[in-house]
């Protein structure tokens, strides 16, 4: 297993061609990825046009205040990765760690207020199978909206937690100095992160705004 | 052409530059994974087939004397898993496509090597859940998971089983991307998308399908599990679910994964009926653009398995339109098949009798495909042996059918040896025999009216019951005749020479068993990879080596030496 260490497997020609290949490769990844959530935003809408009233009556429990500022902080988490992936090509060192830093303590925190959110649910009795009481009619049907809010979420919190581990792993390569031979691992963990953030800009509306 | 004595150079070749198991389960060879791959789905394919054999035996009589409902349940549900998830959706793209894509590109090795090897320690750990459930008592639901009884009602092992497939899922999506960057970014020099041989663009085709229908079915499946752990109610009509959207995602994925099992078959098929008929493809375009065509097009037809579900009308009639539509590139590939047969000088070695029969099957099945998607008939006879037959039709009469013809034809490429011709040829005769007689019979119980999965039935079916029996019986010896006469090849087989068939693919130009790193030179394309001349039949014995393929084709092989690709590193 020699080739581990040197940039460029014993199967390329060159680097260049090695990088199309990765990246493709990525490209193909995340397009699997739309399709795999793509399957619970079709259950969403099925359900949700099943059950309008319900679904916006279940929205108005989500906090919406939290979402809008976990949004913020997603969506800087995105600039902060852009601009280490600049910083990558730059073969910026400290720029480059500074950026990967900061895009893990936004990761972070947007996981420790989601986790706050869940923990308010809780608190609220909004968690299916856990404790789930609600006021009203259509109680199983509120809990379709909570399960795909909770089955939703979750899989991104998942998809975030993996990227702040790979990242982490990426901040000792980096400080090691591998990306300044290639900056292209950089520049494909950006496309998943933000392939991460766009998956919530579609769960913040579709969740948390319904009938606002 | 001279003939040489050939010899075996087992020792440089990928076969042979270590024994040890490590240097094959941590292998990241396509060729080696490839084998390991080989050797995992012939195990499920028996494991299958003993189910199989089960079901017709209970079939014999129409009393449930052989085995209870329940048994009968989970021995079909049994079957049905393990050959669409451990052999079907596997088979060629895993064992053939992970031996041969590097090697028609003229590559070294698949994009991404270690994911290769992840994907078959995933389809292991995967085989762990959904064995597993077997092994404690199995499931009874059928492979296709109906909701609310998966989710609900059945007493069986559903949570393994489907975690099982899940993940099995991810190790078709590795093999199908690594499939996907190698076609588009490690092709040899000169080898431009129309000179990919057929067999790439049906794999090429196979891996869209599979990258992004599999998802699909694993989020599904995940939404199953999580109901019946959890008891939440996303199919469930009792808490508000809906079961119908259960089967639009169900299907969404199957119906695609039909093409997933039968595309690679025809892309097996394309490179046999080439080589033993001594032509060049009739509308190469055509055969290649018609893959593409049957990857699109299998998206937007999952609704015809719904027919009697309830869906709407209108919904049922474009469903049915669109599947009509499947037939024209279906269509296309059996008559550029037939076309390139006329006038050809044909050879009747194993791998054409396979190559032959798959055409033949593959159109009973697609005809009557034309007759389950025609609404009314489909109401008819769904849920029928109407159905069972047809797609057995199509799965085991072709994707079976091209996948053993490809193991044949490349296996002198693989082993170095040639399969015993005689053997081969009985076995392929016999297997053709046994489906016919197993599965022709069920077309006319379904026609008048036998449902399937039900262990009892009125005496009346019972002759066509025996007939489907004993041809089963027939079928399994067909099929554990190559089990025996292949592993016994790989030991005493005639020594094959580096290219028997006298094929003109670029995986013929290498050595046999190819080295480690396929080629010691890496190969410039300047032609398509189908130059053959009518040069009568093929000998197999008389054999061609490397050198006489450059003496007799010099401007198709000019290679530029490894010196330049060495170079190429500095950059």
């Amino acid at each position: 297993m020699t080739e581990v260490n040197s940039a460029l497997g014993h199967h390329f020609t060159d680097l260049a061609q090695q990088r199309e290949a990765n990246t493709l490769g990525m490209w193909a990844f995340l397009a699997t990825e739309v399709l795999f959530f793509g399957g619970l935003f079709a259950a969403y809408l099925v359900y949700r046009s099943a059950y309008p009233e319900v679904f916006a009556a279940g929205s108005e429990h989500l906090k919406m205040a939290l979402g809008a500022i976990n949004t913020g902080v997603l969506l800087t988490s995105s600039l902060t990765v852009a601009l280490a992936v600049h910083a990558a090509t730059q073969r910026a060192r400290n720029r480059l760690l500074l950026f990967m830093a900061l895009t893990v303590v936004l990761g972070l925190l947007f996981l420790g207020i989601k986790g706050f959110e869940y923990y308010q649910e809780y608190q609220e009795n909004l968690v299916p199978t856990i404790n789930f009481t609600w006021e009203g009619n259509n109680a199983s049907q509120a809990m379709l909206f909570f399960v795909l809010y909770f089955f939703m979420t979750l899989l991104h919190a998942l998809h975030m937690i993996i990227g702040i581990s790979v990242l982490l792993v990426m901040i000792f390569w980096a400080w090691r100095g591998w990306y300044e031979e290639d900056d292209m691992p950089v520049e494909r963990f950006g496309l998943y992160w933000h392939f991460v953030d766009i998956v919530w800009v579609f769960l913040f509306p579709l969740l948390y705004l319904i009938g606002r | 052409m001279a003939v040489t004595t050939p010899t075996l150079h087992l020792r440089e070749s990928y076969l042979g530059i270590s024994h040890t198991a490590k240097s094959w389960l941590l292998t990241t060879d396509h060729k080696r994974i490839g084998l390991l791959y080989f050797v995992t789905i012939t195990l499920f394919f028996f494991i299958g087939g003993v189910a199989a054999t089960m079901m017709r035996l209970e079939l014999l009589t129409p009393a449930g004397d052989l085995l209870l409902a329940e048994g009968y349940n989970k021995l079909f549900t049994m079957h049905g898993t393990i050959m669409v998830w451990f052999f079907l959706v596997p088979s060629i793209p895993t064992t053939l496509g992970n031996f041969l894509v590097p090697l028609m590109l003229g590559a070294r090795d698949m994009a991404f090597p270690r994911l290769n090897l992840a994907s078959w320690y995933v389809l292991i750990f995967g085989s762990l859940f959904s064995v597993g459930s077997l092994v404690v008592g199995g499931v009874d639901t059928g492979w296709t998971f109906y909701t609310p009884y998966s989710t609900t009602y059945s007493n069986s092992y559903v949570i393994a089983m489907a975690v099982g497939i899940m993940i099995t899922g991810f190790s078709s999506i590795f093999t199908a991307i690594n499939i996907i960057i190698t076609t588009h970014k490690l092709r040899a020099p000169g080898l431009t998308w129309f000179r990919l041989p057929l067999f790439i663009w049906s794999l090429y085709a196979t891996s869209l399908i599979i990258v992004l229908a599999t998802p699909v079915l694993a989020v599904t499946l995940l939404l199953v599990a999580a109901e019946r752990t959890l008891g939440i109610g996303i199919f469930d009509p009792a808490l508000g679910g809906d079961p119908l959207l259960f089967q639009h995602l169900f299907w969404f994925y199957s119906h695609p994964a039909v093409y997933i099992m039968i595309l690679p078959g025809m892309g097996v098929v394309s490179e046999l009926i080439t080589c033993f008929a001594r032509k060049p493809p009739f509308g190469y375009k055509f055969i290649a653009f018609s893959s593409l065509a049957i990857a699109i097009f299998g998206f937007l037809v999952w609704g015809h398995h719904m027919f009697v579900s309830g869906q709407s009308v209108y919904a049922g009639l474009v469903f049915s339109l669109l599947s009509f539509m499947v037939a024209i590139p279906s269509a296309i590939k059996v008559f550029n098949w037939t076309a390139t047969l006329h006038k050809g000088s044909i050879s009747w070695q194993t791998p054409m009798l396979y190559a032959l029969g798959f055409i033949g099957l593959f159109t009973i099945g697609g005809l009557t495909g034309l007759f389950v998607a025609t609404l009314p008939i489909d109401v008819q006879v769904h849920d029928t042996y109407f159905v069972v037959a047809h797609f057995h039709y199509i799965m085991v009469g072709g994707m079976v059918m091209a996948y053993l013809g490809g193991i044949h034809f490349w296996w002198p490429k693989i082993t170095g040896r040639l399969y015993p011709e005689g053997w081969g040829k009985a076995a392929a005769i016999l297997i053709f025999i046994g489906f016919n007689f197993t599965f022709f019979p069920q077309f006319l119980l379904g026609y008048n009216g036998m449902p399937r999965r039900i262990h009892e039935y009125p005496p009346e079916y019972q002759v066509l019951n025996v007939f489907s029996t004993a041809g089963a019986s027939i079928l399994a010896a067909g099929y554990l005749l190559p089990l025996f006469y292949l592993a016994w090849s790989t030991r005493y087989g005639e020594i094959a020479g580096d290219n028997p068939w006298g094929a003109t693919g670029l995986e013929w130009q290498t050595s046999s068993p190819p080295p480690k790193e396929n080629f010691v030179e890496v190969p410039v394309v300047h032609n398509d990879p189908y130059r053959y001349e009518l040069t009568g039949e093929i000998d197999p014995h008389a054999t061609v080596t490397v050198d006489d393929l450059r003496k007799s084709h010099p401007p198709n092989i000019p290679t530029h030496h490894a010196t330049a690709h060495k170079e190429g590193r500095d950059d």
